[in-house]
């Protein structure tokens, strides 16, 4: 069970350097926010799975799907901020809880689980349930259950055991009662009174914990920071501090790393990539598989492991490969069993960079076919943060239907597309940088030839000419917007919306930290978990009818502090 | 004996709806004793319910090739070569032609603002924006309640996203599109065979019945203590629990036999090295008629009386094998054959979605229910986001209404919209299905006009 294992010894952490904090080591000030009203998120699939498998073990399986969120300003993680539990959508929750529920009162798992042992099991036990429900509660909801939580929990667990003679029944029925809470499925943004904040408001210590936790670690808070939220230590500058660095250099922050390039990067289609194998014999199913792989692999190994600066994941020879990868890029592989082993592509080889793995060339083609008008939008919209128009509805594809036109490659055929003015104005955008990809085919298979011709990959990016894959993405290396772009994703992943207007300041001041650590992710996600704007919130949005639309506000808390 | 008696909670809170409380009625099942003389109504004077359908494909169709334009209504309806399988169901659907879809200087979002326009009755601000409720929750809302589930959303294109029903841009269900996990979902350990001489409620659901609504009523004490969360996004997720705990109830209460109701076999499994070309146009009107045969069985079983098909998506991601070119880029790509006068690989694709649309027809009516079949009792709504995808155009875009809706729509009609908003459709079937509604639709796609031609 995580709960115990994520309890790292604080003398294991060395004592936090004042240095690592960049932006205040060069005495430029954080611009002042005011935030956004509080909100509520939906846990995504995979903070959901992280939070299970840290609270009751990797071996929780969790078979089926959950209904999608809607990517919102470039994002799963805003869309979850809107995210409404459909009934379908709750039938899927309730019925993954009972899963899980019964595998966590499974006989083999119930001694590890559960951290009590009825005298008598066939009972009810009200102490070993309440203390069950204590442990795990705190973990699911990210703070201590109230006393009216835990009565119902403990009496629900305690009637099923005396009605069904089974104390575990008990146990299995409760659990799955919190599993469909919503203190359970949304993040939400709990505030209290402080008087010091813009709008009197401040979040609680618990739900700053979990903004950290979800932020850094995709899950839920482990223990420290539980006792970090308790203390009152994370309302303090020293104390989140402590509490970054800590996470930081925990191994989970790969796995908070990887979740942002998934949602960053769009990786989400791989559930849906398909290619036709008769055009593509390399490809399966596990082939689709490795390619998203290898891209997190390659961006964590990086941005996590190496500290490297973060526009060099568009240049970096150094990836991974499996037996399934060494087909597409036609290079030996040293383990046939399907592990993973560092590879590193020629300096005069094709490829460098993730631009031109097999993930984001097949990611953003058709099933048959490769799409330079696909690959270039993927570059605008994900990587540069450019909106490509949509396109008109009311083109004439008669242009491009002449069945007598020398049309071989994708230049040829996208050249008419660049020459009608209702066309030119998206394809000029897109194109240019898609023709770039050209020598790869569908599933990234290098090619120099389409039909019989020669494809020319020669192009530019914004300006900066390009002469093959390789050049272009040392075009993307160089090009301010792609760091730029990457802080105003990130931090709108850390708030769970697109900053306000009075935060682009502070976006800047990140860019700034960003570029003087060399574009080090590890600082750029430190100055977001450590900054004053990604905790502060501004009051509750009211509608017409007067009632508070999105925000929480504790009153048990503020009774408690007599406000 | 209640739950939860040493509990300090208020008997609010007690369990409310457990241990004999709560039976929430089925909706009386369709066996041949049960029903009138006439078979249109069941002994006790209830209905045989009208259940409701949307089914849906992609790339709308090849001009002249679908069916012949009249310039009024009336009864007939000339089918082409490409619906030509449409034929032997001529008296048991209308076709609407020559409707508009004004958008009011809103963009065409090119494959989406046809479907949302269509089945909202207001075209969307932006791509990807869904203003308002789709017409199928709307009956749902009047029709759904009583039954397992609310809707059952199914798509044989293996895009769980692409479901065109939803209450707004964020609250749209996905859509099954695993035959298997839609198999099991309707007919697993829940479902209760009405045709089983045995009945024994389970106390467990029981128990998970009582358990889950004491959770809710913790829950809804909780967020008053907040008193500021979205209360939008709570209502809904307390509607979604009342669907469960629906769905409990009714696992308690022993369904009347119904002759119609026969559990289809479970769908094999693939082995561990078979692979289905999800969006081959071949697997995809084979896993079409599977899915439509376990969601059909799943009417005819009482289970649902909203159900929603979606044959392929409104960018029809589908292909041949070999192919490099998907239905969608043939539409745009592919030349006009100078002989014949149109696509001819986007008209196959094309043909082959009518082709869907009949062997869904097939499906349904092949159900006996009453003295007729499932058809006769259903009001199936189909429709395609654009006419001619080619061009992307929007007015026009073809609209059948399928089956006999119980008896309160004439069939075999080919109705003339001389250009009316398309929503006259939508605001028809809407009343046809009991919604009180008058207008339905925004701006220019406003109506009050009901197609009175077709309402019996």
């Amino acid at each position: 069970m995580l709960i115990s294992k994520m309890k790292i010894n604080i003398g294991q952490i060395a004592c936090v350097a004042a240095a690592i904090f960049a932006l205040t080591a060069c005495g430029e000030s954080e611009p002042q926010t005011s935030g956004a009203p509080p909100d509520m998120r939906r846990l995504t699939s995979e903070q959901y799975r992280n939070v299970i498998h840290d609270v009751f073990g990797e071996h929780v399986e969790i078979a089926s799907r959950f209904d999608p969120l809607v990517r919102t300003d470039g994002l799963f993680a805003v869309g979850a901020s809107k995210a409404i539990i459909t009934p379908s959508g709750f039938e899927k929750f309730y019925n993954i809880a009972r899963s899980v529920a019964r595998q966590a009162v499974d006989k083999d798992n119930r001694a590890v689980l559960i951290p009590c042992a009825p005298a008598d099991a066939l009972r009810a036990n009200e102490a070993c349930s309440r203390q069950f429900f204590t442990e795990v509660g705190r973990h699911l909801y990210r703070r201590p259950l109230t006393e009216s939580e835990m009565e119902t929990a403990v009496s629900a667990a305690n009637e099923v055991a005396d009605q069904l003679n089974d104390f575990y029944s008990g146990i299995e029925f409760g659990l799955t009662g919190l599993l469909v809470t919503p203190s359970f499925l949304f993040i939400i943004d709990e505030t209290e009174p402080d008087s010091s904040s813009l709008s009197g408001l401040r979040l609680t210590g618990h739900a700053k914990a979990s903004r950290l936790s979800f932020l850094l670690w995709n899950s839920a808070p482990d223990d420290m920071l539980l006792e970090a939220a308790e203390t009152g230590a994370l309302h303090t500058d020293n104390g989140i501090e402590r509490q970054v660095e800590r996470m930081v250099r925990s191994p989970f922050l790969a796995r908070g790393v990887r979740a942002f390039f998934e949602d960053f990067l769009d990786l989400e289609k791989f559930e849906n990539l398909e290619k036709d194998t008769t055009i593509y014999p390399a490809y399966t199913i596990n082939t689709a598989e490795s390619a998203k792989e290898q891209m997190l692999r390659t961006i964590v190994d990086h941005t996590v492991n190496q500290d490297a600066p973060y526009p060099e994941i568009f240049t970096t020879r150094k990836t991974f490969i499996d037996s399934h990868l060494g087909r597409v890029y036609r290079v030996p592989v040293a383990r046939p069993d399907g592990g993973w082993e560092p590879y590193e592509f020629p300096e005069d080889d094709v490829r460098a960079g993730i631009l031109t793995q097999m993930g984001f060339l097949s990611l953003f083609s058709h099933p048959g076919r490769s799409s330079a008008t696909l690959r270039g939008k993927a570059v605008r919209e994900l990587l540069l943060c450019q909106k490509v128009p949509d396109p008109p509805g009311d083109i004439d594809f008669s242009l491009f239907n002449d069945p007598n036109a020398p049309s071989r490659t994708a230049r040829d055929r996208l050249t008419a597309h660049a020459t009608v003015p209702s066309c030119a104005g998206c394809h000029k955008l897109t194109d240019p940088i898609g023709l770039g990809f050209e020598q790869f085919d569908g599933i990234g298979q290098f090619r120099v030839a389409e039909q019989g011709a020669i494809i020319d990959v020669a192009g530019d990016l914004d300006g900066n000419q390009f002469a093959d894959a390789k050049s272009l993405a040392q075009a993307m290396h160089d090009s301010p917007s792609v760091p730029a772009c990457l802080t105003n994703q990130l931090y709108s992943y850390a708030a769970g919306r697109a900053p306000e207007r009075d935060e682009r300041e502070f976006v800047r001041y990140l860019e700034d930290g960003f570029s003087d650590s060399g574009y080090s992710l590890k600082s750029l996600l430190r100055d977001i978990a450590t900054s004053d704007a990604f905790y502060a919130v501004s009051e509750p949005k009211r509608v017409d009818d007067g009632v508070v639309r999105a925000a929480s506000f504790n009153d048990k808390t503020k009774q408690e502090l007599g406000s | 004996m209640s739950f939860f008696l040493h509990s300090k909670k208020s008997r609010r809170q007690m369990l409310r709806s457990m241990m004999g409380g709560g039976v929430v009625s089925l909706t009386l099942p369709f066996l041949d004793c049960f029903l009138n003389t006439n078979g249109t109504a069941l002994a006790s004077g209830a209905p045989i319910p009208t259940r409701f359908g949307t089914w849906y494909w992609g790339m709308g169709q090849t001009p002249g090739r679908a069916v012949k334009d009249k310039v009024a209504t009336g009864p007939g309806i000339e089918f082409l070569e490409e619906t030509e399988s449409l034929i032997p169901h001529k008296d048991k659907l209308n076709y609407f032609g020559k409707f508009n879809m004004p958008l009011d200087g809103r963009s065409n979002y090119t494959h989406f603002s046809g479907w949302v326009a269509n089945r909202t009755g207001t075209a969307p601000e932006a791509g990807g924006n869904i203003p308002a409720p789709t017409l199928d929750l709307l009956i749902a809302d009047e029709i759904g309640k009583g039954t397992r589930f609310r809707t059952l959303d199914v798509s044989s294109v293996g895009m769980a996203r692409q479901n065109y029903s939803a209450r707004n841009t964020f609250n749209r269900a996905a859509a099954e599109i695993d035959p298997v996990a839609l198999f099991d979902r309707i007919y697993g350990p829940e479902f209760a065979d009405p045709n089983k001489a045995d009945f024994k409620p389970d106390p467990d659901v029981r128990m998970r019945k009582s358990v889950l609504s004491a959770f809710t009523e913790e829950t809804k004490d909780y967020m008053k203590s907040l008193g500021a969360v979205d209360k939008q996004r709570m209502d809904q997720y307390f509607t979604s629990i009342r669907e469960i705990e629906n769905q409990l109830a009714l696992q308690l209460t022993k369904p009347e036999p119904n002759l119609a109701c026969v559990v289809p076999t479970r769908p094999g499994e693939l082995g561990p090295d078979e692979v289905v070309r999800v969006r081959e146009i071949d697997s995809v009107i084979e896993t079409h008629k599977v899915m439509t045969k376990i969601l059909a069985m799943a009417v005819a079983c009482n289970q649902t009386n909203v159900f929603n098909m979606v044959f392929t998506d409104s960018f029809a991601n589908v292909r041949r094998v070999g192919e490099t070119y998907t239905h969608h880029l043939l539409t745009h790509e592919e030349a006009i054959d100078a002989d014949r006068g149109y696509q001819p690989l986007t008209y196959s694709f094309n043909k082959a979605s009518m082709d869907g649309m009949a062997s869904f027809i097939d499906i349904i009516d092949s159900i006996p229910e009453g003295d007729g079949t499932l058809l006769d009792n259903c009001l199936i709504f189909a429709s395609s986001e654009t006419n001619y995808a080619r061009l992307h155009t929007i007015d026009g875009v073809p609209v059948y209404l399928i089956g006999g809706a119980g008896g309160r729509m004439k069939q075999g009609m080919y109705v003339a919209g001389g250009g009316d908003p398309i929503t006259r459709v939508g605001l028809t079937a809407m009343q046809i299905m009991g919604v009180p509604v008058q207008n339905w639709g925004t701006k220019s796609l406003e109506t009050s006009k009901t197609i009175s031609e077709i309402v019996v």
